[in-house]
């Protein structure tokens, strides 16, 4: 069924195994505040992208090619897309 | 030997390594703009240092993935041509996927700008065959992206290959944790691609290329290059 125009989000985050110096950084910070139990902190990227494409899967499609041709670097990054109509 | 520095906006180090190929080649290269994609023929294409796109999304990507004349550099690359990548050149060939890996912010979130001790590991090569093997030379960095990091197999392959280029080693070569400036695994500093003819790393041997630059550990590189490509 075809709505209106789709929003795409975009979820970029460090895949496991992977160091995230900036995550262990914060969570040092947060502990420092007073913040205790946070076990740990991965940091990553949220990207919005507003699409003239009106098809919720094929939006998914192209969003799809976008995270593993540029918005993503698939060797050390996962990437996870919602589609909003 | 014809050469060819691409630019990039943001590139910094463009001019200094075009200085460190004219003093070696007796012949500048051509300063390529990165919106051309008629790249003329050269034997040997250079990607500087810098900030390319300001590290917009990850450092490198924008110009590995966005600028008219990478798949020229990446169809180059695969028929032979010498590519060098340095600092964010380095970078630059990762994304593109011409080298394996990644660079990743410094596990000590610093920008770090000094010299450090590398380890030729491998000098087989036109760009490292100036060098002794083992030999142990004195070269800066300036970045903070140079983490590099590539899975278990991918380390072994580029150990059991050779292609480990450079390794931040002590002054007599060791490897201590301190000596590691940035959290690579394996202490890589640079690394070759499966046939030897393109090569990437972090450290700028055109900075130390003069002695009235305080030394000139990096000039073998470039002497190397124009006594290997003519």
């Amino acid at each position: 069924m075809e709505t209106g125009p789709v929003k795409a989000k975009v979820h970029v985050t460090l895949k496991s195994g992977v160091l995230d110096p900036q995550g262990k950084a914060v969570q040092n910070a947060l502990t420092g505040l007073g913040f205790g139990g946070v076990d740990s902190v991965r940091q990553g990227k949220y990207i919005e992208l507003d699409l003239e494409e009106t098809d919720a899967e094929r939006a998914r499609e192209s969003v799809d090619a976008m995270c593993r041709q540029l918005l993503a670097n698939t060797v050390i990054e996962n990437y996870h897309i919602d589609i909003e109509g | 030997m014809k050469s060819a520095v691409i630019v990039f906006p943001g590139s910094n180090c463009d001019r200094d390594v075009a200085v460190a190929l004219e003093q070696s080649t007796g012949r500048a290269p051509v300063m390529h703009w990165h919106g051309d994609p008629q790249l003329p023929d050269v034997d040997l294409i250079v990607l500087p240092g810098g900030f390319s796109y300001g590290d917009y999304l990850r450092a490198g990507a924008m110009a590995a993935h966005a600028t008219s004349v990478m798949p020229t550099v990446v169809e180059r690359a695969r028929k032979g041509v010498r590519v060098l990548g340095i600092c964010n050149g380095f970078q630059v060939l990762t994304e593109a996927g011409l080298l394996p890996g990644a660079l990743m912010r410094n596990t000590n979130l610093s920008y770090v700008c000094r010299d450090v001790w590398l380890r030729v590991e491998n000098n087989r090569t036109p760009f490292t065959e100036g060098y002794g093997l083992a030999q142990v030379v004195r070269i800066p960095v300036a970045h903070h992206d140079g983490n590099y990091y590539a899975d278990d197999a991918t380390l072994k392959h580029l150990a059991d290959k050779d292609r480990v280029a450079f390794r931040y080693c002590d002054r007599d070569g060791g490897f201590r944790a301190p000596d590691n400036p940035n959290g690579s695994r394996d202490n890589i500093a640079g690394i070759f691609n499966e046939s030897g003819t393109v090569l990437g790393l972090m450290p700028h041997p055109e900075r130390l290329a003069d002695p009235r630059l305080g030394g000139t550990d990096g000039r073998p590189m470039f002497d190397a290059l124009a006594r290997a490509l003519g």
